[in-house]
């Protein structure tokens, strides 16, 4: 998606950091990125790992909070809302794909959709959903019946039933093979092309962000190059 | 259905193994609770209808000879509201086929068929005519173990003479709920009964035409009891009156009031001690699903759902364990209890004793379940949902483990890797493994606590009839007995050894607090009714002074050396000022003791006796008791095998029911502790075990590592629930105090190992069933995925 007047920014972050204690040690995920994300756009974020992209991804998400600097969604700041303030804007606006996909396992691939459906405002119908990924017939299989790549189409299926203003993709095709990771990123770009959701995807893998409007390249906790592409692939094209 | 709840009812069934434990604790609890609270309430309405409907008096006297013209004078005491002056005489029975001697208490009925106060509930058959001589109404549990029916006839030894009554009915009284023979700790349906019988007939046998020896008073309501004593004294005194006293006082009522309180103390210890374990085990295993949901919590978080929804969710998960278990435990209580009323309505007579349940007492148990399953689980579940969903969604750090300090303490080369990995993981979290170890010794605590009523009941029977009581024989005589009458019964052929008592009414005094006792005057060197100490030491009786058992010490407050006053309530009525000059040990009544001569020096009087024990040729038994009932002086003669054995069998039966559910309970604690610690050790390292089975480690060498550490809290607890065990006895055996009995504080080897073994078979039952699934341990699978 090209650029042709000024398009709204949905995200705005500005020099933020963020230190983490993990067990007995002090991380440094962030040290002072800035940003933009701007509607409709399919970004990904390239890093290695433990570059702070997932940091990164989870602070727009409102999983969590920046240990300092700014981050603005719309005109909401989120480094000022307070938890139940960043629940409801989760519950409102993002939806959210995981590298392992994180389905409640008791609950059928149907019902881990209508687990969302039920708490969002205008949602679209479950069996919808997983028809747009492609798993209409899959609906009443529990996860520990599903492949790995239909495990993340349900998750994928889950975060866009509600229909989100922003799609949040941590390492999406992370836990999956070539094959399955290209039809999981299909459905992620079908998404942003129909439904206009403004998409960010996580990822180690440079071939993916062939498909994105705009790259940004994390290392060590900081940005360290922006690159926009001038013709999306599509991700059929892509191999790794 | 929300698809949350449907989540919580799949996670339920994953968790069902711990569900069912945790849930039949909770059960357990409130099974004693319901049916404490349950019988307490159907005891004690039927009692208050009884006592109302039947006009229970509030006030009991006894006297001499005493003309019925009193009664106006008794009538105009200040706040009496009715008055009752009766006959009342204890005879012999000459029961067919029967060698052990019956008791029956001789009561009048006035001419209005119908006496005012302690009124007759007639069972079966008719009220006696009053104008027709010879007919009687017999209480129900004598007529029953006789077989009496309206119609038989039943021979007496009425003042000295063998009279034939024709019973024409059976009855019930609210004065005699419990049929218990003074004197006697249990009820002996077979050898003391209640004989209601026309003032006209008693008039005549007793020779008391216009007068009457007992009173019996209702007071108006919200009066001074004290006064009304004092003034009934003060009328009676003349006539032999040993002093009035109150329902506290009277034995079928006090029975029934210990009934109560015995149940109401059951209904407060169970939901602590069950509750308590519930909460704990609600807690870990509410923390482990939490551990194992973290990143689905995350997620939900993640999509939205608030921290309320979240936490409501996991306490709703609490909420239906708790609630399905306290269902099951309320119909449990309520079969528990429809048993109870059974087993009560053998000893204790209402016109109807019927099961009613308590819906306040199942009410406050679902406050009460669910309020300590909430507590128990509130921590963990606020903690699960405050993460920061970005923290859960990582993998939890790997634990940080430290060398144990026990490990430091033990021989280097004995300590193997899972011996290691046992110790750091129990002093990783040690309140965890405090809780355990409290968790399993509730168990044996629980045994000892259900199973040392029969040692206690085993010694004092010891105690009491074979080592302070050793006569074959006690008889009492109608009045003070002569010395030739004395000499006739010890010449009875048969009778080994005799000697002779002298009981006393009397009221004792010491400070602002006075008893209404029996003093017993006793030989000085008494060898079948001998006076013990605590350590079952023999006192012999001093020549001076007064030796108190130690229950009237206690309710006195007075010791060896203080100086208590005693008030004779008999004949001359001399008021004595006595030293105390021992303590005597005595599981039942309240008693005290004067050396026999000392006794009759105080009374003025020579030597007399109103009652003997009698040490008999095993063989002549009988020919002596036939002997003795037909002699006129005799007024009662109890053979004390025949008591012991009818106690014995009493206690035992009702002690067996409840034994087998503690048993039961305690099991139900054991494993509910055992098989959620070791399933959630199993859970909480299935990845360890399946990893360490990869590398190669035998079944049995991961099981160490899996049961190790419930074998040591099991060793542990042992020790720790024999204290607790031993504590709540004691605690118990004071809430059961009372003056009729107490309970020694005596718990036999054989009930510690007893708990100790219960405990560790459910030890070995539930690690089994849960280190059977070390072999199931998918290995690959555990590898592949996280968690």
């Amino acid at each position: 998606m090209s650029a042709t007047t000024t398009p709204t920014a949905v995200f705005r972050a500005a020099d933020i950091t963020k230190i983490y204690q993990m067990g007995e040690v002090q991380v440094h995920a962030l040290r002072g990125v800035s940003m933009q994300l701007f509607e409709n756009e399919f970004v990904v974020l390239l890093g290695a790992s433990g570059s702070g992209k997932s940091t990164l991804l989870n602070i727009l998400g409102g999983l969590d909070s920046p240990t300092s600097g700014s981050v603005h969604y719309l005109d909401h700041d989120l480094t000022a809302s307070d938890d139940a303030q960043l629940t409801r804007y989760r519950r409102k606006n993002v939806g959210f794909v995981f590298q392992f996909y994180n389905l409640i396992p008791s609950l059928t691939a149907r019902e881990n959709v209508e687990l969302i459906t039920e708490i969002a405002d205008s949602p679209m119908q479950a069996l919808d959903a997983l028809e747009i990924v492609g798993l209409g017939e899959r609906a009443n299989h529990f996860p520990a019946q599903l492949s790995g790549g239909e495990q993340q189409r349900v998750a994928i299926a889950r975060a866009i039933a509600k229909n989100p203003k922003v799609l949040l993709c941590d390492e999406p095709t992370g836990a999956l093979d070539v094959h399955t990771g290209i039809i999981v990123l299909q459905a992620i770009a079908r998404i942003n092309r129909e439904l206009g959701t403004t998409t960010a995807v996580i990822t180690h893998n440079a071939e993916i962000a062939k498909m994105a409007d705009r790259v940004i390249s994390l290392s060590d906790g900081q940005i360290s190059g922006v690159q926009c592409n001038d013709d999306r692939w599509e991700a059929s094209q892509l191999k790794w | 259905m929300l698809k949350l709840d449907r989540k919580l009812l799949r996670d339920l069934y994953q968790l069902r193994g711990q569900a069912i434990a945790i849930g039949l604790v909770i059960a357990a609890g409130v099974a004693v609770f319901v049916m404490s609270m349950c019988s307490y309430r159907s005891l004690e309405s039927s009692k208050n209808q009884f006592y109302e409907q039947f006009l229970f008096a509030d006030v009991f006297s006894s006297s001499g000879r005493s003309p019925n013209a009193l009664r106006a004078r008794l009538q105009e005491i200040p706040g009496v509201a009715a008055v009752e002056t009766r006959l009342v005489y204890d005879v012999l029975l000459d029961v067919p086929g029967m060698t052990e001697p019956a008791t029956a208490r001789l009561i009048s009925i006035p001419d209005t068929g119908q006496s005012r106060l302690n009124q007759v509930y007639i069972a079966r058959g008719r009220m006696i005519d009053p104008l027709r001589t010879g007919e009687v109404v017999v209480s129900e549990v004598f007529a029953d173990a006789h077989g009496f029916v309206p119609g038989d006839q039943v021979r007496a030894i009425i003042n000295g003479r063998s009279q034939a009554l024709s019973i024409v009915g059976i009855a019930l009284s609210p004065e005699y709920v419990i049929q218990v023979q003074p004197g006697s700790i249990m009820p002996d349906d077979k050898r003391f009964g209640i004989i209601w019988i026309s003032e006209n007939d008693l008039e005549a046998a007793f020779d008391m035409a216009g007068a009457f020896n007992s009173v019996a008073i209702r007071l108006a309501y919200g009066n001074q009891v004290d006064e009304t004593i004092t003034a009934l004294d003060r009328l009676l005194k003349p006539f032999g009156s040993v002093g009035a006293y109150t329902r506290d006082e009277q034995l079928s009522h006090q029975f029934l009031s210990d009934e109560l309180a015995q149940l109401r103390g059951m209904a407060v210890m169970a939901p602590v001690i069950f509750l308590g374990v519930a909460a704990f085990l609600l807690n870990i295993a509410i923390s482990r699903i939490i551990g194992q949901q973290r990143e689905q919590i995350a997620t939900l978080k993640a999509f939205g759902y608030s921290n309320f929804e979240i936490g409501a969710h996991y306490l709703n998960l609490v909420l239906v364990i708790s609630v399905t278990g306290t269902l099951i435990g309320m119909l449990l209580g309520f079969w528990m209890g429809a048993n109870m009323m059974g087993m009560y309505a053998e000893f204790y007579k209402f016109p109807s004793l019927d099961f009613r349940p308590d819906w306040m007492a199942v009410a406050l148990s679902f406050v009460m379940t669910s309020t300590v399953s909430l507590l128990g689980t509130l921590f963990s579940v606020r903690s699960a949902v405050r993460l920061p969903p970005a923290e859960a969604m990582r993998p939890e750090p790997p634990p940080s483990y430290r060398p144990s300090w026990i490990e430091r303490l033990l021989p280097q080369r004995s300590l193997t890797p899972e011996i290691r990995m046992v110790l750091r993981n129990i002093t990783r979290k040690p309140f965890k493994a405090l809780l355990s170890v409290t968790g399993i010794s509730m168990a044996v605590a629980v045994m000892i606590l259900g199973n040392f009523s029969l040692d206690a009941m085993d010694y004092m029977m010891d105690f009491q009839f074979r080592l302070a009581q050793r006569q074959d024989l006690s008889v009492s005589f109608v009045e003070p007995a002569t010395e030739s009458v004395i000499h006739e019964v010890q010449q009875l052929h048969g009778v080994l050894e005799s000697e002779t008592i002298r009981s006393i009414a009397t009221r004792i005094r010491y400070q602002n607090r006075s008893r209404r006792i029996g003093i017993m005057g006793l030989q000085p060197d008494a060898q079948l009714y001998r006076l013990l100490d605590a350590n079952e030491n023999v006192i012999r009786v001093p020549e001076f002074g007064i030796m108190l058992n130690s229950k009237l010490a206690k309710l006195l407050g007075a010791t060896i050396g203080d100086l208590v006053v005693v008030e004779v309530l008999e004949d001359k009525r001399p008021t004595l000022m006595l030293e105390v000059s021992g303590i005597v040990e005595e599981y039942t009544g309240v008693n005290a003791y004067m050396n026999k001569g000392q006794l009759h020096k105080a009374l003025l009087e020579s030597n007399v006796a109103t009652g003997a024990f009698l040490k008999v040729d095993p063989n002549r038994i009988e020919s002596v008791f036939s002997e003795l009932e037909q002699r006129p002086g005799v007024g009662s003669v109890t053979i004390k095998d025949a008591a012991m054995k009818t106690f014995q069998k009493t206690v035992a039966e009702n002690l067996m029911v409840m034994r087998s559910f503690i048993v039961l309970f305690a099991g139900v604690i054991a494993v509910g502790v055992v098989y959620n610690t070791a399933r959630i050790t199993l859970s909480e390292r299935s990845r360890d075990f399946a990893t360490m089975r990869v590398m190669g480690f035998s079944y049995g060498e991961v099981s160490i590592v899996l049961l190790g550490e419930i074998i040591l809290f099991t060793i542990a607890a042992i020790p720790v629930g024999w204290l607790i065990g031993y504590g709540l006895a004691g605690a118990l055996t004071s809430s059961l105090d009372t003056e009729n009995y107490r309970i020694p504080l005596v718990i036999n080897r054989g009930t510690f190992v007893m708990a100790a073994l219960v405990v560790v078979s459910a030890t070995i039952l539930s690690a089994g069933i849960v280190q059977r699934r070390v072999g199931e341990l998918d290995l690959i699978g555990v590898l592949k995925t996280r968690e």
